[in-house]
């Protein structure tokens, strides 16, 4: 059951062959392993008319806050991530905590980690992380590791059980090799495999990390080169929810029982694949800009029902896009 | 007698012409290679010349001009940038001919070559 089940349900064929490119602010609704669209203003009236109590377990995702970023597609990507931060504490529930999806920073200073953790020291509830590449870019990431990876492992991958819900923060940016994608390594693998060996079948999975873990434009670099391995220890498993983010922009894709989902960036976008020269920041109007940044709100009705991800703009769009 | 002469200095002149044309097109050329600071540019997350030819000894210099930061790093360890940012450079300098393969190691699709003759 989902909140929107009045909703008719796009069958599996159909939602990959419109594939989700979407606009800014759509309700993704999994059931029984397909995605179900929904334009946001329709899914707030939908819920709110049938009265719908809070959630069982909710959280928020964040991504790609980029702070030192100063080019001309948002010369202020402080604003906007306190805006992204407004936006949570200003719901009418507050989530159980935030994961953010790694470029905390832009450049790996130590003036940009002290504004990223005094600007999220706003934020109500806790917050787990996962590097970007723009994380690790000095010290081999030690400034990362001591101010956000504390008790992790290797270069920050860790795991955490909540409500019912195994959530698991993988790093793909460290080790890359030329030519190729992001990469997991031998090392983290190994460590992912014992991670769910003890976990019975029927728990729900959560697993976040930066670079999106499914082929999502390898030109680009948007994918990662040993994932199917670490999805091949999650196969058995009968619900799980994959969250990236570096593409700063919302994707989604069903595969068996696996849904991925990746987030808008809190800092800038980026162009969609392959319609422009390369991934790099894109300008778009000012009063478009806070359109097209935001958040992901996830629900778990129960933890045996699958989840629900609402993709929030800083600013509502006039017109929300749903699949098909 | 007079006339074909004329015509062999003529043939002379010409021929003169083109060598001394010929000789100082060459030199030119190997002083522009001497002279010029060897540069790659980063634009639009890719190195260009993807392959660029130096002489030994020669420093190169790669200059960023994306919007987003890239490093330069060898694969096989010879040398290795920091961040480099929008407008920012890395210079390297090529002691020893060989082939040097290098990438961003953020966006390790970009891939390039300096080959040191």
């Amino acid at each position: 059951m989902s909140i929107f089940d009045d909703e008719k349900e796009l069958d599996r064929r159909g939602f990959l062959h419109c594939m989700a490119w979407v606009g800014t602010a759509a309700v993704w609704t999994l059931s029984g392993g397909v995605l179900k669209g929904t334009p946001i203003e329709q899914a707030v009236r939908d819920a709110a008319a049938k009265g719908r109590k809070p959630a069982g377990l909710q959280f928020v995702q964040i991504s790609d806050s980029h702070i030192g970023f100063d080019k001309p597609a948002n010369p202020d990507v402080t604003a906007t991530l306190r805006a992204a931060i407004a936006k949570i504490n200003g719901a009418r529930e507050a989530p159980a905590f935030v994961l953010h999806t790694g470029d905390l920073t832009h450049l790996s200073k130590p003036a940009e980690f002290d504004t990223l953790q005094q600007v999220l020291t706003e934020v109500q509830v806790p917050v787990f992380y996962v590097p970007g590449e723009h994380d690790l870019l000095e010290d081999d990431g030690q400034s990362y590791l001591e101010r956000f990876g504390k008790g992790t492992h290797g270069a920050g991958w860790h795991s955490f059980d909540h409500s019912g819900v195994h959530f698991i923060g993988l790093v793909n940016v460290v080790n890359l090799k030329a030519g190729g994608l992001g990469s997991l390594g031998a090392e983290q693998l190994e460590w992912l495999e014992r991670d769910v060996k003890r976990l019975k079948s029927s728990t729900p999975i959560v697993v976040f990390a930066h670079i999106p873990l499914w082929s999502i434009y390898p030109d680009w670099g948007w994918g990662t080169d040993d994932s199917a391995q670490a999805l091949s220890y999650l196969k058995r498993f009968g619900s799980v929810s994959v969250l990236n983010g570096h593409i700063h922009q919302v994707m989604q894709k069903v595969e068996g029982h696996i849904t991925f989902h990746t987030a808008m960036s809190t800092a800038f976008p980026q162009p969609a694949p392959g319609t422009a020269p390369s991934p790099g920041p894109m300008k778009v109007e000012a009063d478009r800009l806070k359109k097209v940044l935001g958040l992901a709100r996830v629900s778990f009705h129960d933890v045996r029902h699958p989840i629900a991800v609402t993709d929030v703009a800083l600013e509502d769009a006039s017109q929300a896009v749903a699949i098909g | 007698m007079k006339r074909s002469y004329g015509a062999w200095v003529a043939v002379v002149v010409i021929a003169a012409i083109v060598v001394l044309a010929r000789t100082s097109s060459v030199s030119v050329k190997a002083q522009q290679q001497a002279a010029a600071t060897p540069e790659v540019k980063i634009d639009n997350f890719s190195f260009g010349p993807t392959t660029l030819t130096v002489a030994a000894g020669t420093t190169v210099t790669w200059t960023n001009r994306d919007d987003i930061p890239h490093t330069v790093v060898s694969t096989e360890g010879a040398f290795k940038s920091k961040a480099v940012d929008t407008d920012e450079k890395f210079s390297y300098t090529f002691a020893k001919p060989g082939t040097y393969a290098y990438f961003c190691s953020i966006h390790p699709k970009m891939t390039g070559k300096v080959v040191v003759r």
